[in-house]
This record gives structure tokens, sequence and C-alpha cells, in this order.
């Protein structure tokens, strides 16, 4: 058994590299329409500063988020996406 | 397009009568057009002159130009000209500069408008308390002395600290805060106010458990109360969240608040429960204030001859409340006594279902309706996306390279025409818009610019000018989400914009036109109990001319207001009662049937088919809403040997002995009130709102009678809210004496040969005292009626104590979740009788509204089920708060999409995609997704699958 599992070969495994110094990730903001949506433009209105990288996306309720939309996301090189509702 | 709103105006003087009156209006200038400004804030930004903000109660500053706060409606600016250096000293205009639309109007002037209207309601508000020159409290004195407004500033994320709890006097954060409540109010000594306030316990609390998760660890936070008032509904269970949370609550009255060391926080000086002088040190002191009608709001009640009491609150009877002593004048809000929101909100309600009933004969004929052209057909067409990126003066592009985003947005797939504007909500570029749609046959549209919260509609609506459906815009959030907050970043703001832009272009594409629903509404409205509530709201609908059906399960109309002697205010109540029943039993609008009950119901809102029970005989009938007033009961005790001495009594016992043997009750030396019977326990931990008044009535009307008697009352909280306090005061003028006890330490009840004898421990004296009674009434809790059944059957819902769901505690507390149901009375939670009167008043209103269409136009950014594919696994029955999925005949899921919201949750759980959301489908989502990371996926070492 042991012999078997060496022989198989080392699957790709992604290395992860220290990110770059004006890296900002990429976030897409999933949001409800009647809370944290409201709330970004709330931030606006009171001309709160946060990072241009966040992305939004406009939901009727987060309730209609799918594990799908998320790992869709991801798999398109988001790199953190936040539900918020 | 029917509400006028008039702002910055006042009421100069009402003349005419009920149906036909005129109201002259003092327009005060506004210095800027509120038809042309666009709320960019230049004008504040570059107006020179600060001055303390009155929004901020003097914790932060203004501008002279300025809107009030961020949610202000209409949001459009003003100048202050008490503090403009243009008004004060004829010199600046930087406003006038730099406005981008040319609003500003520095020579405005006052204006008088005459308004003609058949009701007038008032709801001028209240002042909170001004507690300046009250010597013990320090307040204007020490700087860490607030009032609880002050801290709620303090508190708001939006406020001059962006909600960080800090001292006035240093800065230091505070970790040690200090309610002090009942300041302006239940005090005949400094503030002349007899009244409570009825509000304050509440928002102390909130204020206490907003503070303590926001300082988190290390915080203590205080409350000195007299006695707790959580007489709403769910506020016991709030009040154990926030003692859970730390919150301390100490009952004592600090005599004496001093400055800290070096003028910074304070001193309190109170006496501890054991009699003791304790001085405690805290970070900030607050001061509950308490409401007052303001003084110009009693000059307008004294130019319209609106009466006010001794507490200078607007007067009403209990089975008029809102209706002033001028007919066609309604009153409503803080303006008739201190109340919280769901009361006000409730009462507003009420206030307009008696004008819809003074105006029933009027109804519609002012109101205006637009029409548009009929819509071109583009379900055959391929994409033709215009897209429209605004500058909106220099909001957007002062940050964002709007030229830039304008040259990416032609690039992307299906846009044929992009246009930048400098602001594409004016008037004229909606005008050219729709010009545009026609001319170059635009079959979609993307507008870049502010929010879709605030201008969706705007769009949408120009698109059915431009002959398209509505549903075919989409806005890319570029200003609020974008230049508002990158100012500092504006390559990365452009960037950001550009991807906006393309979800929306993304999203947009996918987008289906959609016609609303129609619903044919029966003109008739099901009313589910004759008692105080449903009578009240059948003759509020049938005053309105619809048609009402009573559905009373007992053999006659009355229900508990039967068993009531009189109101608080000492109105009889059974002369009222059988007045109401004899005009619903008359009123040729209303069919009342008694021994009835529902036992099916189907169909939706506008539109609902029941049967219809009623003796002996099974009748369908239908209707178009439904008001749920099955009422309450008072509870059984099953303690202090209720049920086995003939001595002890509820309070309905209680007022039925006195009514047919006033002789017995007369006879006794000394009576015992035991409050909270059953109520504020764990087994029903809410409190019965009305009993404290009850006791405190009934036992003045002991004194009274015989001022030699005995009487005490054992509570835990006397709970008088509002102007019943005056109830408490003249109690314990006349000598009813009060003794409280704890839950953990109840009252003890012996049966005694000649007196019942009843022991508590004085809490004064913390040792325990014989009291013998004579009579011994119980203040029982009061259970909502047991109504499974047709709960059951609305698909509605119950708290844990059996009292039914409202939509929305504070903002919709008539309406059930479900559209087209709506609640009064008992059933809601325990209350008395004008509250009551009210709140069927309020669910007439709006069941009213309904009514009054005579089709509903329903949306239809529905969900859509594709029964093929659906398994019936039941998670979205489980999951949609709106009941609209349902089983069917055949046992399987079925959806009812006039139900249905859309929020997508049933499209989120279900494991087959049996559901997808007009208009927000998963394709519509990924194609978003992928817009947005198309330069990320490019190039030979993507792997990632294609939609």
């Amino acid at each position: 058994m042991q012999a078997k599992a060496q022989e198989t070969p080392t699957p790709a495994v992604e290395v992860p590299v220290a990110a770059p110094p004006d890296w900002e990730p990429l976030v897409l903001a999933m949001a409800c329409h009647y809370c944290a949506f409201a709330a970004a433009d709330l931030a606006g209105v009171m001309r709160l500063a946060y990072s241009p990288s966040v992305r939004i996306v406009r939901l009727p309720c987060t309730g209609r988020l799918d594990h799908y939309h998320v790992l869709r996301a991801f798999e398109r090189g988001v790199d953190g996406v936040f539900v918020a509702g | 397009m029917n509400i006028e709103l008039l702002t910055l105006s006042e009421v100069d003087a009402v003349s005419g009568e009920k149906g036909d009156f005129t109201v002259r209006v003092r327009r005060h200038p506004r210095y800027i057009d509120p038809s042309k400004c666009i709320a960019c804030g230049a004008c504040a930004e570059k107006c020179p002159k600060k001055t303390d903000d009155p929004f901020n109660l003097g914790l932060g500053k203004r501008k002279a130009a300025y809107i009030k706060y961020g949610q202000t409606v209409p949001l459009k600016y003003a100048i202050d000209p008490d503090a403009c250096l243009y008004m004060l000293k004829g010199r600046c205009r930087a406003c006038e500069k730099f406005c981008p639309t040319g609003a500003i109007l520095l020579d405005d002037k006052e204006s008088f408008t005459d308004v003609h209207v058949g009701s007038v309601i008032l709801a001028p508000g209240f002042s909170p308390y001004d507690p300046t020159g009250v010597d013990h409290l320090g307040y204007g004195r020490w700087p860490d002395v607030v009032t609880s407004l002050q801290f709620e500033r303090l508190l708001s994320p939006s406020g001059p600290s962006l909600g960080h709890v800090s001292r006035i006097s240093d800065n230091r954060d505070a970790k040690k805060v200090a309610w002090l409540q009942c300041v302006g109010s239940r005090n005949i000594n400094r503030a002349d106010n007899a009244y409570c306030s009825s509000v304050c316990c509440m928002y102390a609390l909130k204020q206490a458990l907003v503070a303590a998760e926001h300082v988190g660890q290390g915080g203590e936070f205080t409350i000195f109360y007299m006695d707790m008032r959580c007489h709403g509904k769910e506020f016991d269970r709030y009040m154990d969240r926030a003692r859970e949370a730390g919150v301390r609550l100490v009952r004592a009255r600090p005599h004496t608040i001093d400055p800290g060391p070096n003028n910074t926080g304070v001193i309190m000086t109170y006496a501890g429960e054991d009699g003791k002088a304790v001085r405690e040190p805290f970070d900030l002191a607050v001061l509950s204030v308490g409401m007052e009608t303001d003084p110009a709001s009693r000059d307008l009640a004294g130019r319209l001859g609106i009466s006010l009491n001794a507490h200078r609150f607007a007067e009403t009877a209990s089975f008029s409340p809102v209706q002033s002593n001028v007919p066609g004048i309604l009153v409503t809000g803080a303006f008739l006594s201190p109340k919280d929101i769901p009361q006000a909100v409730t009462e507003a309600s009420a206030a307009a279902a008696e004008a819809a009933r003074d105006l029933s004969a009027a109804r519609g004929t002012l109101a205006r309706e637009k029409t548009y052209p009929p819509e071109t057909d583009v379900s055959a067409t391929d994409p033709r996306v215009g897209v429209f990126v605004c500058s909106c003066g220099i909001n957007i592009a002062g940050v964002v390279d709007v030229q830039d985003v304008a040259e990416f947005a032609r690039g992307l797939p299906g846009v044929v025409y992009v246009e930048n504007n400098l602001f594409t909500c004016s008037t004229d570029t909606q005008a050219l818009i729709a010009e545009k749609i026609a001319e170059l046959n635009l079959n979609r549209v993307v507008v870049a610019a502010c929010t879709p919260r605030t201008h969706e509609a705007v769009f949408a609506d120009t698109l059915r000018e431009g002959a398209l459906n509505p549903c075919l815009v989409e806005m890319a959030n570029i200003r609020n989400q974008c230049s508002w907050v990158h100012a500092a970043e504006p390559e990365k703001a452009t960037k950001k914009a550009k991807d906006q832009v393309g979800m929306a272009v993304a999203k947009v594409l996918g987008n289906e036109p959609l016609d609303k629903i129609r619903v044919e509404v029966v003109p008739r409205a099901l009313v589910v109990g004759g008692g105080l509530a449903g009578m009240t709201s059948a003759l509020a609908l049938a005053g309105q001319d619809h048609e009402v059906i009573l559905v009373e399960k007992a053999d006659r109309l009355g229900g508990n207001a039967l068993l009531l002697e009189r109101t608080w205010k000492d109105e009889p109540v059974a002369q009222a009662v059988a007045q109401l029943v004899s005009r619903v039993e008359s009123h040729p609008k209303i069919t009342v049937y008694k021994n009835a009950r529902i036992t099916s119901v189907d169909g939706s809102v506008g539109s609902f088919i029941s049967t219809l029970e009623a003796g002996g005989e099974t009748r369908e009938i239908t209707y178009g809403a439904a008001i749920l007033a099955v009422g309450g009961k008072e509870s059984r005790p099953d303690e202090y040997l209720y049920g086995e001495d003939p001595r002890v009594l509820t309070h309905l016992d209680f007022d039925q002995r006195l009514k047919e043997d006033p002789a017995s009750i007369r006879r006794a030396e000394s009576a015992v009130f035991i409050q909270c019977v059953g109520s504020r326990t764990p087994e029903r931990n809410y409190c019965s709102r009305v009993c404290c008044t009850h006791t405190l009535k009934s036992s003045i009307n002991l004194k009274q009678a015989k001022p030699d008697m005995n009487v005490f009352v054992l509570y835990r909280d006397i709970r008088t809210y509002g102007l019943r306090e005056t109830l408490y005061q003249k109690a314990r003028s006349l000598g009813v004496m009060f003794i409280r006890y704890d839950l953990e330490d109840k009252p003890r009840v012996e049966a005694g040969a000649d007196s019942l004898v009843v022991t508590v421990k004085d809490h004064v004296l913390g040792l325990p005292l014989e009291l013998a009674a004579d009579l011994l009434v119980l203040a029982a809790a009061i259970e909502p009626a047991d109504a499974h059944d047709l709960l059951h059957l609305y698909h509605a819902s119950a708290n844990e104590d059996g009292f039914f769901t409202e939509a929305h505690p504070k903002l919709r507390p008539v309406d059930m979740s479900a559209d087209g149901l709506y609640i009064a009375g008992l059933i809601h939670y325990p209350k008395p009788v004008e509250e009551t009167v009210t709140q069927a008043l309020a669910a007439a209103s709006r069941a009213g509204v309904l009514l009054s269409k005579s089709e509903l136009s329903l949306s239809a950014a529905t969900s859509r089920h594709n029964a093929d594919i659906c398994m019936s696994c039941l998670a979205c029955f489980r999951m949609c708060p709106y009941n609209s999925p349902y089983i069917n005949e055949e046992g399987r899921v079925a959806h009812n999409e006039l139900k249905c919201t859309g929020c997508g949750i049933c499209a989120g759980v279900c494991p087959a995609k049996a559901f997808s959301v007009r208009n927000i489908r998963d394709d519509q989502i990924v194609s978003m997704i992928d817009a947005l990371t198309a330069d990320l996926c490019q190039g030979p070492g993507f792997s990632g699958s294609q939609a």
C-alpha cells in the first residue's frame, strides 16, 4: 500500500506567493437592496472612504444568493466575496 | 404624485368647516429652488460659514447652506438666514457661484399659499423637555451631562462622533455611562409635567444596549429609575436582554450630579436599596428627558380652537381617539399624549381612516394618474443598449473620468449608443433619453449615475415615456458607491465605475419586459371578531362605503367591552358599546353573522374566498381584505387562593361584584390588590399593560367611597404610562399604600377566620408584613384568544405568547406579513379601550386603501416556478416568508405568484433550481460576475468553465 501511494504523481498545487505591496484584493459585495445596499449609499452621503477595489451587486435579498454564485466568483478570480444583508 | 409636500411651511390660519376648509400656509423662504437642486452638496461644501447644528443638538457644526440630515425628504438643500453671511453682512454668495444648476435664490421671500381641503390632520409632534437650569442635574454647567437626545446623536453612526461614545469634556472614551430616568416627567416639583413620558424607559434600555455593544469589554452602563415601564409588545423581553448584556438597573433617584475632577466626568449621589448614600463616578450622565407639546403647536391649537388638557396635550375621547373638538380637524401622535413609534404610526393610520370616512363622497376626484405611449414589443429584437453616464455636475465627474467610462461602455457587447450628461436626471435630459430611445430603437438602457434606490423609478418612468417596458433599465451606482467614497483615488474610482457599468450592461441584456400582475379587487372586507375592535373597524369601513362581513363566534356583539365599566378617563363604556352594537347591526353595508366561524380560506390579497359556518349553515364568501380582531381574555389565576376563597377576585370579577352587589364591597375594611398575577413571569413574559391602571382606578373608587378603608397595592413596577400617571398620583394622595415585591419573593395568601392574611416582604423595612384583607383583587394577565385554527387557515404567525405578529412592529403595526390581512385589538397585544379603537381605525384605514381600488397591480418581478423539474422537497415551502409556495391537490409544490415579493430565497435554497426570480436570474448574476472578471479570465492559463 505504501509503495503504491508513493508512485502516485503529486497533484499540481498552487504555491502561495507573497502579495505584492500594492496589491489590493478584488472584493465582490453581494448586498441586500433594503439594508447593506442602502448602507453603502449612506456611506456615500457621509463621504466615508473605503477601498475602491470593492464591487457591488444589488440583490433583492441576500437569500437570493446561491453558493454557486460565490464559487463562480472565486473560480473567476475574485479574491473575496462579502455577503451583506 | 398625489402627495404635495410643503416644507419650511407653517399653518397660519384655518377657515371654513368640515369638508370645505381653506388653510392659509406661511411658506418660509428656502433660498434654494427645490426644482433645480440636485442635492450635490456643492453649496454646503463651498459655504464658508459654520454654525451650530440644531439636528446634532449643539454637538456638531453645519454650514449655513445645509440639509437637516442625510435622509431628509425631499433631499433638497436650504440656506439658514440666521447664519448666512450674505444675509447678515451683505457679501459672500459663494453658494451661488458654485451651484452647478443655478438653484440658489438669495432674494427668496416669505410667501403665503391657500390650500383647499376637506379634512385637516394635526400631527405637530413634541419637544423634548429642556433640563437647562434644573440646578441639581448640572445640565449646561457640567460638560459631561447630556440629554438622551444628544446621546442618541453620539450613538448614531451618522452623528457628530460617527457613533463613537466619548466624553464631551475631554473626548476620552466614555466607558461608564449612567442614565437618569424621568427628567421632566412624573415630576410636579421642578418640571410641572405630572405625566409619564411613556417612551424613556425603553429608549434608555436601547441606548444602554447599543452602547454596550459598541464599547464592548470594560463598559459599564447603569440606568437609575423609579419604575421600569416596559409595557409594550416584547418590551419586557428586551429588558431581559439588556440585563443579560450587563446593563445595571438601579432603583434610585440620584439627587445630585456633581462634576468629576477637573470638570471631567460626573459624580452622582444617590440612596442605595439599603438606604445608604452612595457616591459613584461616571464618564457621562444621560438625562432621559420626557416629551412636551411644543409652544408653537400650542399656539396653533389656540388659533384653530383645539382644546388642550391640563397637561397641554390635545384632548380627545376614548371612543373617538383622533377627533378633536373641532369637526373635521383630526389630531394624532405625540400631540395627544407621549407615545412611541408603533402607537404614533397606528394613530396616524387612524386619523387617515377618519379623514377617509369624512371625504368618502369625494374619493378619487382629485387623484391624478399619468398616461404613457403603448409599449414597443422588444421580444424578437437583438439587444440595442443605450448607456447614459451622468456627471452629476462635479459630483461624479470631479472624481471619476466620465469620458473614459463612456468610452469603455462603447466597447461593451450590445451597446449601440453612449452619452455623457451633466445631469441625467434633469427633466430635459429625461425627455432627450425618451427621444433617443425612439430615434435609435434602443431596447435596453443603462444609467450610470446615483443610486437606484432613489432614481430607478425615475428612469423606469423615462423608459415608459419612450414606449419601453420599465423593467428594461438598470443603474450603475457610480456616485454614492463610487465617486463619493473614493474621492482620494480617482483612477481606481474610474476603474470601479467601468466595472459597475460593465456589470449593469451584462445584467440588462438578460432583463425581460414584465407586465404588472393585475388582480381584480373584491370590494368587500371580512372582519373576524365582533368586539370593540371588530365593530370599530367594520363601521369605519362601512363609513367609507365599503361592504363588510362581520363574523362573531358568540351569540352577541361586544366581546370584552361588555365587561368593562369605565375607561381610565372615567367615560362610561356600556353606553358607548351599546351604541356601537346598534349602529353595526343597523348599518346597511354591514352583514353580521353570529355564532359563526371561518372554516376555510383560499385566494390572496384582493380576492379571498372562505367558507363561513353560521347557525348550522355553510356559505361561501368572497372578500378583498380581512381584519382579524379575535380578541383576548382575562386569564384565570391558579394561585393566591383564586377559585378557592370567595374573597379572592380578578379585576373583572371585582367590577361585576361592584355592579351587582356594591354593599358586599363597601363592607370591606381592607382591600389588597396584587399586580402581575400571571404576567411578567417565565410562563408569560409580557406586561398586560392595562392592569396597573385598572387597579388604580378600582383603588381610587374604594378610597373615595370609603376613605378609612385600608387599600394596599402589591406591585413590581407601577406602569401607569402616559397621562394615566395622574391616577397614580391621585391614589397616593388618597392614601392607597403601595408595597413593592419581587418575583423571587411573591406575596403569600392564607385564609384566616375573619379575613384573608396576605404576607409580603416590605421593601423598605426588609421585613415581612401581614396584611388583613377582606377583599383580594388579582390583576390577572390578559391572554390572546385561542386562534390557532385561524392562524393556520391564513398561514399567519403569532409570537411565543400567542399574539398575532405584525409585518413590522414599528412601521407596519397593523398589517400582517401576508398582504390583505390586518390585525386589531387584544389579539395583537393587551391594550386599553382608546388604543383598541385607534388600532381598529388604523386597520380599517389600511384595508380601505386596498378596497378603494378596483384592481391591484402587483409587481411581476416575482419568482417563476418550473413544476417539471421541481421535486417537491419543500425547501421553498419552509423558507418562504410570504407562504407563496403551497402544496396543491396532487400533493406537489405549486407557487402563488400573487403572494410572491421576488426576494428569491426560494431560488437560493431550491436544490433543483426550479425557481428563478425574474430579472435577477442565476444566469444574470453569473453574467455580472463574468463581466467583472473578464480581464482576469483571458489568456491560455485560464481553465475556468464558461457559463
